[in-house]
């Protein structure tokens, strides 16, 4: 029996905003300053985990790969789903470490401790994904955890004829000329907004969905 | 000459009979029973919505009065299921709609509920009395709305733990003056804050109410407004329990709990400060139920709270309680039967509270009642699963959750079977099982060979080969429910033991190594078990059928194949496999 060995290419899908000090002083917010850069680094080393030859080894991996990522997440690197803690009992040590603070409270999304899932989506991806936006403490930690998400979404070789999934060639070809992803989000007016320009925390209290949409479409929003 | 009861005395004998178990035996005995038992029986349950479609059952139960419904895999609570996956309560209500005008109660749980399905229940049942929707998504307050304005006899509104898009507190509004029936309300999980003054007038002219479980917003000093006008209480949930601290709020909240008598459960609790928790201390000896799960009070505190209800019977709590508070519940409360500590900071990598297997071990000491577990901690030994599987042969629910994936015993480093295999020979009437830590095939053999009873079992990051699954499936008489994800286990068990899983409501395997192929084989096979691949890497067939599928959801039903799968699920049955081979 052949073991289908699940191999990802080296692909980097890289998210670069616009952002130049200039175009944040228009909008008259408070100005970032540095460009937000959210890059989904699918390489194969982040993705890890064979399938088809899971042991305590290969957890390893899972785990040094984390370790060695540039960007070391604040939180210990994390399996989907585990340890299986629902949702809303997710948040509870981040809310007491913020102390009383009412506008804690008021966010109150769903459930009680404050978490704050919005819907993502990638144009050119089947299907949606939730992530919890409390989860993360800075736009780096985000742009981790969505190419944890979406590495899948990247060219797979199955056996040595390297067929290739269900990426058509269009969309290969948009990967392989490095083609921008560029990441929006869509506000509590209802407006489509690039993010990045704001600091973190007004992000996550005004981010109602993401979208990650390929560069060419998001020309309206520069 | 045969003589037989006239239906109607054989319709009175069965109305004594409430469980499904007893009425589907029942129903067994001859044609004329069947059809007797089938005009009467009021009360249905679906386990899984899946298994069968609305108009087979409306076929069958003509007169139903109550439905209560279970829609996706348990591992969705956990983010394992895609969003889109399904079970979708629309056609189950538009069905009933029209077939049951005299229903009275609906229950859900983890299914998808629109504010469409909530408007045409609250417009289709004239008699309508129970909603309870536990985990639900899909509506919003809107939707809630519609409820409470139509619903002229509504008695419970229940939405433990649902996903509500909330769009304001507004929908409270909508009960009209004339409402007095309500008897449950648990808004705990919406986010907004109601009109208080609406909240007052619907508490005030309810004196049935038992059940009132507020949100977090519902201030701290309000609260004593809402005890008042409902002394009556049995269980309460309360909203936010801090707040600056003022001895006049403190000795109105005090007096409020004072008079509430009947209390027996209390809930809620939000970001609960030391200062506030004496005004309850009245209440403390009569509750039997205590969720302080919200409640990030530290181990002393906790400890002194405990220590005044020694009759709690039912205790959830964070790991704040630490093992010294698990002490002094085991030395407080001996009649404890259910324990849940959860953590407080799941994904940290170091531990935040000195919170160990020894606590555990104490209560199983303590307490000889306890029989229901689920524990989260960061180290756990084979030593203290024996002691405890020797403290607690009574023990019928155990679900231990070690954070790291694989950790083995803290002290000799080997796996934790010879743990969890004492604790199935001891309790012999063990249902439920979740496994953690460093596990070898060798605790599999030990599930099979003695847990006679168990019905649900959850296996994350264990076993080392097919064999694993094998003991499982061969040996466990009475499984009902099995989810496994993150392990080695293929075909070759999954193949063998096919007619086991037509006895069982479902199984789910993710991240494990069963092959496209093999699913082919028992979707054909199998033709009383839908055989779903879930795969987020496009259609299984555009890889080698050895490839293993991300994730697969079997379960045996009598409704064929889904007809409302979204894209990245497949069924695997004959045509498929015609199609594609």
């Amino acid at each position: 029996m052949v073991d289908c060995k699940l191999d990802f290419e080296e692909t980097e899908l890289r998210l670069g905003l616009p952002g130049e000090k200039s175009i944040n002083a228009n909008y008259g917010k408070r100005g970032y300053s540095e460009t937000v850069d959210l890059k989904l680094n699918l390489s194969s080393k982040e993705i890890g985990l064979d399938k088809t030859d899971l042991n305590e080894n290969n957890l390893d991996k899972v785990k040094n790969c984390s370790n060695d990522s540039v960007k070391p997440p604040a939180a210990k690197a994390q399996v989907v789903g585990w340890p299986p803690v629902r949702s809303f009992r997710k948040n509870i040590m981040a809310v007491q470490k913020s102390g009383s603070n009412s506008e804690e409270v008021e966010k109150g999304t769903v459930g009680s401790a404050g978490a704050s899932f919005v819907k993502v989506s990638v144009d050119g991806a089947p299907y949606l994904r939730k992530v919890d936006l409390k989860m993360y403490k800075t736009y780096h930690e985000l742009s981790d955890a969505l190419g944890k998400m979406f590495s899948s979404f990247t060219m797979s070789k199955c056996d040595s004829q390297g067929i290739l999934d269900f990426m058509n060639e269009s969309k290969l070809m948009d990967l392989l000329n490095g083609s921008d992803y560029v990441p929006t989000y869509e506000d509590k007016d209802g407006d489509w907004m690039l993010v990045g320009d704001v600091p973190w925390e007004m992000f996550v209290e005004s981010c109602k969905r993401l979208r990650i949409m390929k560069g060419t479409e998001a020309i309206g929003l520069g | 000459m045969a003589y037989s009861f006239p239906e109607e005395v054989l319709e009175h004998v069965f109305s004594f009979l409430c469980s499904d178990k007893d009425r589907n035996a029942v129903s067994l005995v001859c044609k004329s029973w069947y059809e007797i038992e089938r005009w009467c029986r009021r009360r249905i349950f679906i386990g899984n919505c899946y298994s069968v479609t609305p108009d087979i059952v409306i076929r069958r139960f003509p007169k139903v009065r109550a439905m209560e419904m279970k829609g996706k895999p348990h591992f969705a609570d956990f983010n394992l299921v895609p969003e889109g996956w399904g079970a979708y309560v629309y056609p189950w209500i538009s069905a009933m709609s029209v077939a049951y005008p005299w229903l009275e109660e609906i229950k859900l749980k983890r299914m998808v509920v629109t504010d469409e399905c909530l408007e045409l229940i609250s417009k289709s049942f004239k008699s309508f009395k129970v909603l309870v929707l536990s985990s639900c998504e899909g509506f919003t307050t809107d939707g809630l709305a519609s409820i409470a304005a139509n619903c002229r006899n509504l008695r419970e509104l229940d939405l433990k733990e649902s996903e509500v898009e909330d769009l304001s507190g507004h929908w409270l509004s909508h009960f009209p003056d004339h409402c007095t029936s309500l008897v449950s309300l648990n808004m705990s999980c919406l986010g907004s804050e109601v009109s208080f003054s609406a909240l007052e007038r619907l508490v005030g002219r309810c004196p049935n109410l038992k059940t009132l479980r507020l949100n977090r917003a519902v201030p701290l000093e309000k609260l004593p407004n809402l005890l008042s006008r409902a002394p009556q209480l049995v269980e309460l949930g309360t909203g936010t329990y801090s707040s600056e601290f003022r001895v006049d709020i403190f000795s109105n909240l005090s007096e409020a709990f004072s008079v509430c008598k009947q209390l027996k459960g209390l809930s809620g609790l939000w970001d609960a400060i030391p200062a506030y928790l004496p005004a309850m201390y009245s209440v403390c000896p009569g509750l039997t139920s205590l969720n302080l799960s919200y409640a990030t009070i530290q181990s002393p505190d906790l400890s002194k709270l405990v220590s005044q209800c020694p009759n709690l019977q039912r205790l959830w709590v964070l790991d704040y309680i630490e093992d010294s508070g698990l002490e002094a519940l085991a030395t407080s409360c001996k009649d404890l039967q259910e324990l849940r500590v959860f953590p407080s900071d799941p994904f940290g990598a170091e531990p935040n509270v000195s919170l160990t297997e020894q606590g555990l071990v104490t209560v199983s000491e303590g307490c000889p009642k306890l029989q229901s577990v689920l524990y989260f901690c960061r180290q756990m030994s084979n030593a203290a699963l024996v002691t405890i599987a020797k403290n607690r042969p009574n023990m019928i629910r155990f679900r231990l959750c070690i954070i790291e994936p694989q950790a083995p015993d803290y002290v000799t480093l080997e796996p934790l079977d010879t743990g969890f295999g004492a604790i199935v020979k001891s309790c012999k009437e063990l249902r439920r099982l979740s496994l953690s830590g460093l596990l070898t095939d060798q605790v599999f053999e030990y599930i099979g060979t003695h847990a006679k009873k168990l019905e649900m079992l959850s296996i994350a990051f264990a076993g080392d080969s097919d064999l694993g699954l094998h003991h499982v499936l061969s040996g466990c008489e009475s499984l009902r429910k099995l989810e496994i994800r993150d392990c080695p286990f293929g075909d070759k068990a999954l193949l063998a033991n096919a007619a086991k899983l037509e006895t069982m409501r479902s199984l789910w395997m993710s991240s494990c190594s069963v092959s496209y192929g093999a699913c082919k084989l028992l979707g054909q096979k199998m033709p009383r078990l839908n055989v779903e691949v879930i795969d987020e890497r496009g259609p299984p067939e555009s890889r080698p059928e050895s490839c293993p599928v991300e994730k697969l959801y079997i379960y045996r039903t009598v409704a064929g194949r889904r007809i409302d799968m979204p894209d990245f699920i497949w069924t695997m049955d004959e045509d498929s496999a015609l199609q594609h081979s």
